[in-house]
């Protein structure tokens, strides 16, 4: 107001007269038209949250575009060795947070079968081999769910076993350890077929380990005299000439004792193979898929798949999934609720009956019944049918409210005395009205999509779980199952879908509020 | 008089989508194949006579290769024999594949099961309501100060935690971490003892929570609407203190709107959370749904979707009706 009050009394000078030149009734605006897609989009732009929100979505369908490439595994990739295997991240390989292992606190039996582990091989299943003893006796290490698994009894033809000779021999890296006799193996019927105990046992119901006067493991390794080929105890025929383990090849009486490498079975031979070289050597040498040491940045599910690669592809499917539902209803229901609401009277009651009937059966219903019909061969198209078939309704309706609000105003009369027809009057004149709000509900059936199919595959209705095909639902219900013992297989799928159904919320809100033009300016005020 | 025959017509056309609603899936629950299971032991005879017996097919004869045929009763005629037993003799039909519940009267395993579900959802709701509309009115007062925010970010972020989300840090923080419930729901019957009442916690919370969160944006929007009205500045003039002017004046016109928002959600929960039953263990009548559909069970699964259907059109027809009483110029589906 005091712009008004600059002067207490206007000076005479001040004033002049106008000539009628003075206005221009047929100028050209100067300003730039501001359309109402652009206005929109200015809106928008102003509500932070909302744009924070973009953002945050923008970057989730990058994760979902991108990092399937970025990982080696597939969907269809497991490995029942490494299942539950902690999140890794090598920059974090020194700290002890995302480093792949578990804080454990355990008796001195289970401590020694993890640290007698990385005594045999060097890769250390306790972390650094470095442990304390708490007051009540038990020890306290970071087990690496990476080495956990330590050396496998494996079954191998002649000439795996011979390649694994070859790439000892080139890398000199040990993938097969010395073996045990079946003898000597634990009595207990548990851990018989156990590899890791590559030393003295005792007990039959529970296995029990011996030390030496210092407190180590005694080893048992099978040993046979060189030069000896008779005899129950053999090398295989083509015999081991490959890397050796220190202490291998002492001399007794006389006589050069050399540890024995595999056992000769029927089919071919079988090894103790270090598992976290051998799968390297597997999928680096034979398989060569890329893969060259287990590493999962969001560590495995309980079947031994990848996380990261499972939650991205589930989340590009979800993705695609819910926009091509979103566009058919889209379409569908634009048409649908076009028509009865320019038409009106009749037509519009009956189409609204329908819609009203339609809309009133429980989306459970219309699943289990489309469930029951087509049989579990087509999951998707009878997640597609729900989606649609309860989907399409509100479209429909939103379409039909803003018919019933521009058909009979005067510009669509006025080009109805013009002689525009039906169908121009209504997709050219009266549909662009609603186009507003048709956005903002399309982008709302993302997210409510993705919620209802996380839902359904939780409750185990659907199962997408097929080939390279998953969701974030059966991610979730997967880790469910685990929450005790391994808590971030549920964790990362959940914390994307909260931060997926979080940002549309607020996205969502910040559309609705831009298409709305009646907000228009109260955002300054 | 008006009122009654507005309401009787909305009745009206609530049972008339119901009835559209289950016809549809009686004959499409029909015309799927005739599930006959027979157990070791058990005599393919007895089973196929009792077929028979309730009218779900005909003719059955046992072929020289020891295999069965039979004609299917028309649908029309099983619809008929399906609505007469009901109407008669009360007889929903009996459990055929669900292990736990073979030949057992359906409705009275429904109703067996329907105490939890109940139980809990009444839980939530008297856990619910106070706390969500009080959180809701302290927004409103507190209006874009610091208190309304922080309510505003911990509702948005509670309403965008899907109820699976929700389940499972529930069950993870409370039931595994901290060790303060059970994991799952007790079996049993005795509704109302304390380690029963234990049980319930996580799923109760779980519900709960959700509610909270929306009972608190809606009455926040509603109540600091009717805060800017005109009547306010009136009861302020006259002398009315603040408490008094928002107690009697202002929250009395925004409950107008509330409450059968929260009698529609009442009834709403009542069929319970599909998701928040299967993760609890809740002994109720989702985990019956579940398992109609795992066995497909198909006298189950008719009653169990009768009853979703009714339940989620009552809340509806609730909401509409309600808004016709409290104020008469609203005539929702009136043209």
């Amino acid at each position: 107001m005091e712009k008004f009050n600059k002067y207490d009394n206007i000076p005479a000078e001040k004033f002049r007269f106008v000539k009628s030149t003075d206005f221009t009734h047929e100028k050209k605006f100067q300003t730039k038209p501001v359309g109402y897609f652009q206005d929109a989009f200015r809106r928008f732009s102003k509500n932070k949250g909302a744009v924070v929100a973009a953002v945050i979505i923008l970057l989730l369908v990058l994760f979902a575009v991108i990092a399937p490439f970025t990982t080696p595994y597939e969907v269809s990739y497991s490995d029942k060795n490494y299942s539950y295997v902690r999140p890794k991240n090598n920059l974090f390989a020194n700290t002890s947070f995302w480093d792949g292992c578990q804080k454990t606190e355990t008796s001195k039996l289970n401590f020694t079968y993890y640290y007698a582990m990385g005594q045999e091989t060097g890769h250390n299943a306790v972390k650094n081999q470095s442990y304390t003893v708490n007051e009540a006796g038990l020890y306290e290490f970071r087990l690496d769910t990476y080495h956990q698994t330590g050396v496998i009894y494996k079954h191998l033809s002649l000439e795996e076993y011979r390649a694994i000779q070859d790439y000892q021999n080139r890398t000199g890296i040990q993938v097969i350890y010395p073996t045990v006799k079946i003898e000597d193996r634990p009595k207990a019927l548990q851990d018989s077929d156990n590899a890791n105990y590559y030393y003295k046992t005792t007990g039959t119901n529970k296995t029990r380990i011996e030390y030496d006067e210092n407190g180590n493991v005694i080893p048992v390794y099978w040993t046979y005299a060189e030069g000896e080929t008779s005899g129950k105890y053999r090398d295989p025929s083509d015999g081991y000439n490959s890397l050796r383990i220190s202490g291998d090849e002492y001399t007794l009486d006389g006589k050069v004792y050399k540890y024995c490498y595999a056992r000769t079975t029927s089919s071919g031979v079988e090894c103790r193979i270090n598992y976290y070289e051998y799968y390297t050597y597997y999928h680096s040498d034979v398989l060569k898929d890329g893969i060259t040491e287990p590493y999962f940045l969001f560590g495995t599910t309980g079947a031994g798949k990848d996380i990261l690669t499972c939650l991205s592809s589930g989340a590009r499917f979800s993705f695609i999934f819910a926009i091509v539902v979103a566009v058919v209803n889209l379409a569908v229901g634009a048409l649908y609720g076009s028509i009865a609401g320019y038409f009106g009277g009749k037509t519009d009651l009956i189409m609204e009956r329908i819609t009203d009937v339609l809309g009133a059966i429980p989306m459970m219903i219309v699943i289990t019944l489309l469930k029951l019909h087509m049989g579990s061969s087509s999951q998707i198209l009878v997640l597609f049918l729900t989606f649609f078939l309860t989907g399409w309704i509100g479209m429909a309706g939103t379409t039909r409210m803003q018919f019933y609000r521009y058909k009979n105003q005067e510009y669509v009369l006025a080009a109805r005395t013009l002689g525009a027809n039906d169908f121009r009057l209504m997709f050219k004149h009266i549909f662009p009205n609603a186009i507003g709000t048709l956005v903002t509900a399309c982008a709302l059936v993302i997210p409510s999509m993705i919620y209802s199919e996380t839902n359904l595959s939780y409750l185990g209705i659907i199962n997408l779980e097929s080939g390279n095909i998953t969701s974030v639902g059966t991610l979730i219900a997967a880790g469910q199952q685990s929450l005790a013992t391994a808590p971030f297989v549920a964790m990362f799928p959940s914390l994307f879908l909260v931060l997926l159904m979080l940002s549309f919320n607020l996205f969502g809100n910040g559309l609705r509020d831009a298409f709305n033009p009646s907000l228009r300016g109260s955002e300054g005020s | 008089m008006y009122m009654f025959k507005y309401v009787m017509k909305r009745l009206g056309l609530m049972i008339m989508t119901f009835c559209i609603i289950m016809l549809m899936c009686f004959v499409l629950i029909k015309l799927l194949p005739v599930v006959i299971t027979v157990q070791q032991g058990q005599d393919a005879n007895i089973i196929v006579q009792r077929l028979v017996a309730r009218g779900y097919i005909q003719n059955a004869v046992l072929n020289p290769d020891g295999t069965w045929s039979y004609d299917r009763v028309p649908i029309l005629i099983q619809l008929y024999n399906y609505l007469k037993r009901i109407f008669v003799n009360g007889d929903f039909g009996v459990g055929v594949t669900m292990p736990a519940y073979r030949g057992a009267s359906v409705i009275e395993v429904f109703a067996k099961n329907l105490p939890p579900t109940i139980l809990i959802n009444l839980y939530s709701t008297i856990l619910g309501v106070p706390i969500g509309l009080g959180l809701g009115i302290f927004a409103a007062l507190k209006k874009n100060k610091w208190q309304d925010q922080v309510i505003n970010v911990i509702i948005i972020l509670i309403i965008s935690l899907p109820s699976v989300v929700m389940g499972i840090i529930i069950q993870y923080f409370l039931c595994f971490k901290w060790n303060l419930l059970p994991q799952i729901m007790n079996s049993g019957y005795d509704y109302f003892s304390w380690s029963m009442f234990k049980s319930m916690l996580p799923p109760v919370l779980a519900l709960s929570l959700g509610s909270i969160a929306g009972y608190a944006r809606y009455t926040r929007a509603e109540l600091s609407e009717v805060l800017t009205n005109e009547f306010m500045f009136l009861a302020r003039t006259k002398g009315l203190t603040r408490g008094q002017a928002i107690f009697r004046h202002a929250m009395r016109n925004s409950m107008v709107v509330i409450f059968p928002s929260i009698l529609s959600e009442f009834i709403a929960v009542l069929s319970g959370s599909l998701i928040i039953e299967s993760m609890f263990s809740v002994p109720g009548v989702g985990r019956l749904y579940l398992n109609s559909i795992t066995y497909q069970d198909y006298d189950f699964f008719m009653l169990l979707s009768g009853f979703y259907c009714l339940v989620s059109l009552l809340a509806g027809i609730v909401i509409d009706i309600s808004y016709g009483f409290i104020d008469p110029r609203i005539r929702m589906g009136a043209k």
